[in-house]
Formats: C-alpha cells, sequence, structure tokens
C-alpha cells in the first residue's frame, strides 16, 4: 500500500454529509415553516422555492450513504442497525415530503392534506438527522464487527436534546434561505422566523457545547487542555461572530447575508463536531482507519468521485443559477 | 409465535424494492421518449411533438418524484437489516452504488429542474440537452445497479479474506457473467413498459375523441418501438436464460420446475410443483422440448432439482410461477404488436375499438411483466445472497428482533398503501386532465420567471 486514502475519503465524506446539511438542511426548513406560513400564497412562494432542487438536494443524502458504505463499511454496518427507528422515520417522513412536492397541486384549496404532509415530513425527517447526529456523538456499543446494543438506546436525553436542536438550525436555514428568495410581506414574515430559529439554534448550540465534554472525558480533554485551548479557542469565537453578524444583517433588511451566515454558523459547528470526534467514525471505539473499506476499494471508486465531483458541483451550480433570484408565481390568467 | 428476523427483512425488503422498481420500469423508458420528441421538435418544430412532450413531463415529474424517495428507503435498509451482508459484500457492491449515486442520480436531479420548470428559462437546445442528460441518467442509473444486482447473482473477479468479499479485478466484477445479460434484457424491458402504457394512454384518447393527431402519434412511436422491442424481448431472454442454466443451474431448475436430471428434459407448460414431495401435480409438459431450447439438442441433459441439496434449492413456487407470467405477459406484447400492424395495412389502426381498448387494458403489461421476472430472478437466487458463497440467513443484521422488523414493515406497508395510492390517483387524474392547450395560444415570453412551481404537473384544465 503506497497512499494512505483514508484522509482523502474522510475530507470528501465530510464534504458530501456537511452539503447535505446545507443544502437539505435549508429545503427541510422550509418544509418546518410551512405550517406556520401567512396564507395559502405564501405556501405556493415557498414550495416554488424549492420546487426544481429539491430533488437534487436530497441526492446528496444518498451519497452520504453510500459514500460511508463504500468508503468506511465497517462504521455504515454498525451506525445503521443502532439507528433502525430513527431512520425508518426518517426515510418515511422524506417520502411524505417529497411525494407532497407532486401532489400538493392536485388538491384542492380545501383540502390541507399535502401541505399537512409537507410540514410534517419535514419535521419528522429533520428531528430524526438530529437524532442519528446526537446518537454519534454518544457512541456506539461494539462487539466485534456488529453493534451491540438493541434498536432503542438512542432514546436518552442528550440525543432528543440533538433532535430538537437541529430543527431549530435547519428552521434557521429555510428562513434566511426565505429572506433571499421572497420579497415584501413574505420576506418580513421569514426575517421574524429567522430570529426565532437564531436564538433556538444558539441556545441549542450552547446547550450541546456543555454536554458534550461531560458525556466523555476524551473530548473534555481535547478542547480543555492546553495547548488546545489556545488553538481550538477560535471556532466558538467564530461562531460567536457570525451569530452577531446574523443578527445584524437581519436587522439591516439585507437579502443574502443571513442565508450566508447562516451557513456559516452550521460550518462552525460542523468543525467543532470533527475536533470532538476525530479520528472515531464509531465513536468511542472504532477509527477511520479501523473502518476502512481495501485499498482497492477505496481506489477504485476515488478516481470516479474526483472526476465526478466537480462536474456535478458545476452542474448543479447551474440549475440554482438558472432559477435564481427572487420566487414568483405566474398567475394564470395573464395572458 | 416466533417472528424470524431474517424472513421479515426479507418480506421488507421485497415489499419496498416491488414498490420502488415499479417507477424506474416506467421512467427510464420515459426519459428516452421525452429526450426523443424533445429531439424531434427542435428539428421539425412541430407542436405536436411540444404538446406530447410537455404531457408526459408531468406524468415524468410524478413518477421520478416518487421514484427516488422509494430509492433512498433501499441502501438505508441494506445497512439497517442486513449489516452482516454490508460488512461482508461493501469492498464489491458498494463502490457500484456510489458510483449509481455520482453518475446517475446526481445528473437526473441536476438536469430535472431545468427540463420541468426550464423551458421558458433557457435556450431551447439546452432544455434538449437536460432531457438527454435525464435520459442517460436513468440508463446509467440501470447500468450500475445492475451490475451491483448480477455481481451477487454470478460473484467474479474478487478472493475471501476473513469471510469477507475483496475485489481482484474490477472490470471482471462489473461485467460478472450475467450482468450483459440482465442489462439489456431489463432496460429492454423497461423500454417496453414505457411503450405499452405510451399506447394504452394513447388509445384511451383516441376511443375518447380527444387529442387525435397527438393520440396517433403517439401509437405510432409506440406501435414502432414494439416491433422491435418485442422479438428483441424474446432473444434477449433466452439468451439469458441460458446464461442461467451455466451459471445458475438450480435457478434454471426451478424456472422450470425439473427434479430429475435427464436426457430429453420435457418443457413444463403448467404443474403444481410440490416441493415436499419433490415432483409436479397436475403437469402439462411436451417432452424433449426443454432439452431442445435449453441445450438446442433433443437429447441434451438438463439437472434437475434433486442435484442440489433441499438447503441449497431455491423456493420452486414462485419462481416456476414468477417465469411463467412474465413469457405470458410477453406474449400478451407479442399479439397486441401483431395485431396493430395487421390493422395499419388494413388502414384500420386508429379505428377499430375493440383493438384500442385492448391497448388500455395491456398498460400492466409491462409493470406485471417486470415484476415478475424480477421475482424469478431474486427469489431464484435463494438460499443465498451472494450466490453460492454468502447465505440469506448469514446476512441479516443479529441485534434485531423479529418484532422489530414487523413494526417498521407493517409501517412501511401502511404508509405505502397511502403514498402509491395517491400517486396512481393523481397519475389518472392527469391522464383525464389530457394535453396543455396549443402554444399559439398561449404567449410566449421568454425573459418571465419560471411559472407557477408545479406548473410542470399543473395542467391548464385544472381551473
Amino acid at each position: 500500500m503506497v497512499l494512505d486514502l483514508v484522509p482523502i475519503w474522510t475530507v470528501i465524506l465530510a464534504f458530501g454529509v456537511f452539503m447535505y446539511l446545507l443544502l437539505d438542511g435549508f429545503d427541510l426548513g422550509v418544509g418546518i415553516l410551512f405550517s406556520f406560513a401567512p396564507g395559502d400564497r405564501a405556501r405556493d412562494l415557498m414550495m416554488a422555492s424549492l420546487a426544481p432542487i429539491w430533488d437534487g438536494n436530497e441526492t446528496w443524502l444518498v451519497l452520504g450513504g453510500l459514500a460511508l458504505f463504500a468508503a468506511f463499511p465497517l462504521a455504515f454496518a454498525i451506525i445503521f442497525p443502532a439507528l433502525y427507528f430513527p431512520l425508518l422515520a426518517m426515510v418515511l417522513g422524506l417520502i411524505f415530503r417529497g411525494v407532497a412536492f407532486e401532489l400538493r397541486p392536485a388538491t384542492t384549496m380545501t383540502s390541507k392534506r399535502w401541505d399537512h404532509a409537507f410540514f410534517w415530513g419535514s419535521l419528522i425527517a429533520t428531528f430524526a438527522q438530529g437524532c442519528v447526529l446526537g446518537k454519534f456523538v454518544l457512541g456506539f456499543a461494539v462487539s466485534g464487527r456488529q453493534y451491540a446494543g438493541t434498536s432503542w438506546d438512542w432514546v436518552h436525553p442528550f440525543v432528543l436534546a440533538v433532535g430538537v436542536g437541529l430543527v431549530f438550525g435547519y428552521l434557521l436555514l429555510g428562513a434566511t434561505w426565505l429572506v433571499m428568495k421572497t420579497e415584501g410581506a413574505l420576506q418580513d414574515w421569514a426575517r421574524t422566523k429567522a430570529r426565532v430559529g437564531l436564538f433556538g439554534t444558539l441556545g441549542f448550540i450552547g446547550m450541546v457545547s456543555l454536554w458534550t465534554p461531560f458525556l466523555d472525558t476524551r473530548i473534555a480533554a481535547r478542547w480543555f487542555s492546553w495547548p488546545n485551548l489556545a488553538f481550538l479557542a477560535p471556532v466558538p469565537i467564530a461562531t460567536a461572530a457570525i451569530a452577531w453578524w446574523l443578527w445584524r444583517s437581519l436587522a439591516r433588511g439585507r437579502d443574502a447575508a443571513p442565508f450566508v451566515a447562516a451557513m456559516g454558523l452550521f460550518a462552525t459547528c460542523y468543525l467543532g463536531l470533527a475536533i470532538s470526534l476525530f479520528p472515531y467514525i464509531v465513536p468511542p471505539t472504532i477509527t477511520l482507519w479501523d473502518a476502512a473499506a481495501a485499498p482497492q476499494s477505496q481506489a477504485f471508486l476515488l478516481i470516479g468521485t474526483l472526476f465526478l465531483l466537480p462536474i456535478i458541483l458545476m452542474y448543479t451550480g447551474w440549475s440554482y443559477w438558472v432559477f435564481r433570484g427572487k420566487v414568483k408565481i405566474e398567475t394564470r390568467h395573464e395572458h | 409465535m416466533e417472528l424470524d428476523p431474517v424472513l421479515l427483512s426479507r418480506i421488507q425488503f421485497a415489499f419496498v424494492i416491488a414498490f420502488h422498481f415499479l417507477l424506474p420500469a416506467f421512467t427510464i423508458g420515459l426519459a428516452s421518449y421525452i429526450a426523443v420528441l424533445e429531439g424531434l421538435l427542435l428539428a421539425t418544430k412541430k407542436q405536436v411533438y411540444l404538446r406530447i412532450s410537455t404531457f408526459w413531463i408531468r406524468i415524468f415529474a410524478v413518477a421520478f418524484g416518487m421514484g427516488v424517495v422509494s430509492g433512498i428507503v433501499l441502501p438505508y435498509q441494506l445497512g439497517s437489516n442486513w449489516s452482516r451482508y454490508s460488512d461482508a459484500t461493501a469492498n464489491i457492491v458498494a463502490p457500484l452504488m456510489a458510483y449509481e449515486a455520482l453518475m446517475a442520480f446526481f445528473l437526473e436531479a441536476g438536469f430535472l429542474g431545468v427540463l420541468l420548470f426550464g423551458r421558458k428559462l433557457v435556450p431551447q437546445w439546452a432544455h434538449l440537452f437536460s432531457a438527454l442528460m435525464v435520459a442517460i441518467g436513468t440508463l446509467l442509473s440501470a447500468f450500475w445497479i445492475l451490475a451491483a444486482n448480477s455481481w451477487m447473482q454470478t460473484p467474479a473477479g474478487f478472493e475471501i479474506i476473513d469471510g469477507r468479499f475483496v475485489p481482484t479485478d474490477w472490470l471482471a466484477v462489473i461485467f460478472n457473467p450475467s450482468f450483459p445479460y440482465r442489462l439489456v434484457h431489463t432496460v429492454t424491458a423497461a423500454y417496453l413498459t414505457t411503450a405499452f402504457t405510451v399506447i394504452g394512454i394513447a388509445a384511451w384518447y383516441l376511443r375518447h375523441g380527444r387529442y387525435l393527431d397527438e393520440a396517433k402519434v403517439m401509437i405510432a412511436m409506440g406501435v414502432i418501438l414494439a416491433s422491435v422491442l418485442v422479438p428483441a424481448q424474446a432473444l434477449l431472454g433466452d439468451l439469458h436464460g441460458l446464461n442461467t442454466l451455466e451459471h445458475q443451474p438450480q435457478k434454471l431448475a426451478a424456472m422450470e420446475s425439473l427434479w430429475e436430471t435427464r436426457a430429453g428434459a420435457p418443457a413444463v407448460l403448467f404443474a403444481l410443483p410440490d416441493e415436499e414431495a419433490e415432483t409436479n401435480r397436475a403437469e402439462v409438459s411436451i417432452p424433449k422440448l426443454a432439452s431442445l431450447y435449453l441445450t438446442h439438442c433433443l437429447d441434451g441433459v438438463v439437472r434437475g432439482l434433486k442435484d442440489f441439496l433441499p438447503a441449497d434449492r431455491p423456493p420452486v413456487v414462485p419462481v416456476f410461477f414468477g417465469f411463467r407470467v412474465m413469457v405470458g405477459m410477453w406474449a400478451i406484447m407479442f399479439a397486441l404488436t401483431l395485431w396493430a400492424w395487421w390493422l395499419a395495412w388494413r388502414k384500420r389502426l386508429f379505428a377499430t375499438p375493440l383493438f384500442l381498448r385492448a391497448a388500455t387494458w395491456a398498460i400492466p403489461t409491462g409493470y406485471v411483466a417486470v415484476t415478475a421476472g424480477w421475482i424469478t430472478t431474486e427469489v431464484g437466487r435463494q438460499p443465498y445472497v451472494v450466490y453460492g458463497l454468502l447465505r440469506t440467513a448469514d446476512a441479516v443484521t443479529p441485534t434485531l428482533t423479529g418484532g422489530e422488523v414487523l413494526a417498521s414493515l407493517l409501517i412501511y406497508i401502511a404508509v405505502y398503501i397511502v403514498v402509491f395510492g395517491a400517486g396512481v390517483n393523481y397519475f389518472v387524474r392527469l391522464v383525464r386532465q389530457g394535453l396543455p392547450e396549443p402554444l399559439e395560444r398561449q404567449e410566449l415570453r421568454p425573459e418571465q420567471r419560471p411559472a407557477r412551481p408545479l406548473s410542470a404537473t399543473t395542467g391548464p384544465a385544472s381551473e
């Protein structure tokens, strides 16, 4: 073995999951806001802002799952059984909200069936993803090459708290997306919801940041020992600075800045999570290197990935470019 | 009663994949059809192609969206229910599936938005290009997932280290013995499914006196495609069967329900296979015919099920009947295609109500055929998940209890009944709603932002 491919696969997997968090994050966040929207026209606009891109956003989830399966299969085989019911809830939530995109226009104005499906699907999928994240931090019982706990070990206050926290996080992304994509009364409404999202998100970031070191002394040592404390201090400082910028840009009525800041907030939290957990892919026992696939499998997939990922980003960008700007709805009798 | 997590996990996976498979079986062909229509539109500028394409793009949006969300379930279930399979085979099948996501899913999703909502936003060639990319995406998807599936049927290019499969030759892994046959057989089946769906719906319009010009074009295109692919499918299926005989003899014996190894084996037309007694009841068969088409010699030797230990045999009943149902559907398609040509020769293709009615009733043939074929090949692989090497019973997640799988299975069933029921209902509504108004009556204003978000699925007749 000449070259260790684990670091580069770690970066690719981390990138794929992060893309998913950002893209489907605002997508699901709009879904969570859907039930509180001021009126049917607002709901039409909210869906219009997502309709051309939601398929692509969800594809990052497939890539994340399959990249884990391909590059770190041992982690795939241990984590997925441990999260049997959260993952079930997630995929079913995604089914309901995905189908709602297609079927909602078929319902009459008096029938709200698919409106509810869109909201509840988004909410349940988000909460389930938060539980996945929380359980990931909490760690997994492992015996040999298999999961050793039960299908219910994820029911834990910390895991459920992260679930609720992610709901606020996605709500923030969704609201700032709407600030960027809408105007007038709907934009004003989105700004007030973005503030709710921001406070909720910061509250849960604070709570999780304080709680996590108590769960695991190793994580506490990583952050609070010297000189790590000095090196890592920029992460919480940057988080606070971005939160301030987000608040200010909302107050000043900026269009795009709040969304960019919300993504920045996700980036610093993601970085903080990575610092806490590295090098474990199945905390607290299995490292990235323990879980790695055979080198020839990692190499085979890497060749195509390095070639295809830039192309994917290019045409995904093109698609967003085609549908850029404030979303509008063409009225039917305009002609 | 003891609940068996292996059996329940199998039922659950079969359930979700059977529903999922119906959608790509339709969308693979439909994506190509839309690309052809968009190409014809660009080349001829005839509005009839625009109207047909706009109609099918709406339906594609629904089918594709449901295909995406029902597809996400599958890799997640590999991890949650089949963790030992995942651990053992990941080095081989996971990169193939990841390539499917990278090459196919992103290509489809990336260009789908422009295909559905971008007709007025991008130049016409860019819209055609998007249609082509979506079509190519569906074919690449079929390529990679069938490579993974075929490897489980006829594994090649690997060694086993510590109970796990490790690749030694990627070309041998991908182009494993059954892959080329399975790929062309399946894609052809998908094209036929689409062709008979298009023909059947166009026939319904003709019979109700609606969209006569468009319906005639749709029927003509469908019949031409069927004329090539229905006969070709018989040949391809035969080649696939010979490949199965060579590499998976017990599956073939189950398809034919042959118990004894013998020269001059009969072709069993109908029987009630009795696995306990290892014999057929109520058998109707033609002597020596199976040897003829399997070995191309009247006295060729064909291995029977008794050549294999009972523990190594697949369940005979589903494999035997699945195969017969599939062939039966093919026979209906073949008869309809012949009938269509006969009527076309008599210049009565568009004016024979009985034919039009039959064509509409034949819409399910493709879906039934792919499901039956899939049951034949997948149940025929049992009791192994990787043929001959890894038993299904050794692939399941060890920590799962039967009660847990039963709970998730019941939830899946409830959700799928609601969601697929609503999907079919909506599909029927779109068809009844019909094609869009001729464009001349609408004003094309390219600078406009996209229409109603869901304009891909909302017809002008809906209000």
